[in-house]
């Protein structure tokens, strides 16, 4: 893809419709004049001003592939957030905020690529992949994806309807840190060797692998896979921290 | 380091009111072990009150930016270089091969 570079800048950005993800999640699509267009896997910068003009942003990853000049971001809230809160309690339809972006061009994926991927979420972590796994199939690409998604409960699950349709190609396993569904065979616990040698790709088949929730479960799944022979190089990493909300 | 960090993902909107390729996947070699890899592994503490980038390897400090009211502090002392993937242009005459940079 060759585009000149561009500057972000920070535009006006209208919320135009919300869907609810979990009790304390929502997706929000904002309406963006001019977005230039993003990658799967990037992010943006929202910036929020109070009447009194204080203003405050946090990154959020971009959760779909852009449509137009819509763009979809889901948002946790973070208690005691300054920004969360205002999104998935407050913001309502016809309401503005600021956005720049897009950023980052590390933590990607690119529909042209061949290599199979490897996609680790933890809890809110999911959605960057999920922009990927949206990526693939608006390409119609045919590469294949494997996704491990490592909840700490079934309610916290992001995009469930969406992640139980059929997807050619594309693998789902589910993990449960805290609490399982009833009856399932996994026992309750943070993700292991085991996890990622069954639900992963062999390193032999070279894929790329994306690794994104908080640091501490980041870290540890990038060592895991580290450890079953994977190349540090084809191991990429996002860490959502405490810091922000 | 103890505290929770973020990663060098979290620098691309703040460096990208500075440069004007995106500085994340651009490979940094630390000054002080010597590891390299991509700007977004680091491990980024911040932001207040600025944003503090440290080699995931030995932990010191690669670089540190601070942004002010219309101006942005950017400190470079623990890279000893950044090798960015460009594009060429088009209308560029050729040029020698130069040997890559290590890294």
């Amino acid at each position: 893809m060759t585009r000149p570079p561009r500057r972000p800048t920070w535009r006006a950005a209208r919320l135009t419709g919300v869907r609810p993800e979990t009790g304390s999640a929502r997706t929000l699509r904002f309406e963006v004049p001019g977005w230039p267009g993003h990658l799967a896997g990037q992010h943006v910068d929202v910036r929020v001003t109070a009447e009194d003009g204080y203003s405050a942003q946090r990154s959020y990853s971009l959760a779909a592939p852009a449509d137009g000049d819509a763009i979809e971001l889901t948002v946790e809230a973070v208690p005691d957030g300054e920004v969360s809160p205002y999104l998935t309690e407050v913001i309502e339809a016809g309401d503005e905020v600021e956005i720049r972006g897009p950023v980052g061009g590390w933590f990607v994926w690119r529909p042209e690529s061949t290599a199979p991927v490897l996609l680790v979420g933890g809890g809110a972590g999911i959605v960057p992949l999920m922009a990927m796994i949206r990526a693939r199939r608006l390409a119609g690409s045919r590469v294949p994806f494997r996704l491990l998604y490592s909840l700490r409960d079934p309610g916290s699950r992001y995009y469930a309807d969406e992640l139980r349709r059929p997807d050619p190609g594309l693998d789902v396993a589910y993990l449960y840190s805290r609490s399982t569904p009833e009856g399932w065979p996994r026992l309750a616990g943070r993700i292991m060797l085991d996890d990622l040698a069954e639900g992963g790709w062999p390193a032999d088949f070279e894929p790329d692998c994306y690794v994104c929730g908080p640091t501490g479960f980041v870290e540890r799944a990038a060592d895991l896979l580290l450890a079953l022979g994977h190349a540090p190089g084809r191991v990429r990493t996002e860490r959502f921290g405490p810091t922000g909300g | 380091m103890t505290a929770e960090h973020l990663d060098g993902n979290a620098l691309a909107g703040p460096l990208a009111e500075i440069f004007a390729v995106d500085v994340t996947a651009a490979t940094g070699r630390c000054a002080s072990c010597g590891l390299a890899g991509p700007i977004a592994s680091l491990h980024v503490y911040g932001p207040e009150p600025g944003l503090v980038a440290r080699c995931s390897g030995c932990e010191e400090v690669v670089l540190r930016l601070v942004r002010g009211p219309g101006v942005a502090w950017l400190d470079l002392r623990g890279a000893v270089s950044l090798r960015v993937s460009l594009p060429d242009p088009p209308d560029l005459p050729d040029l020698p091969d130069l040997p890559d940079l290590p890294g």
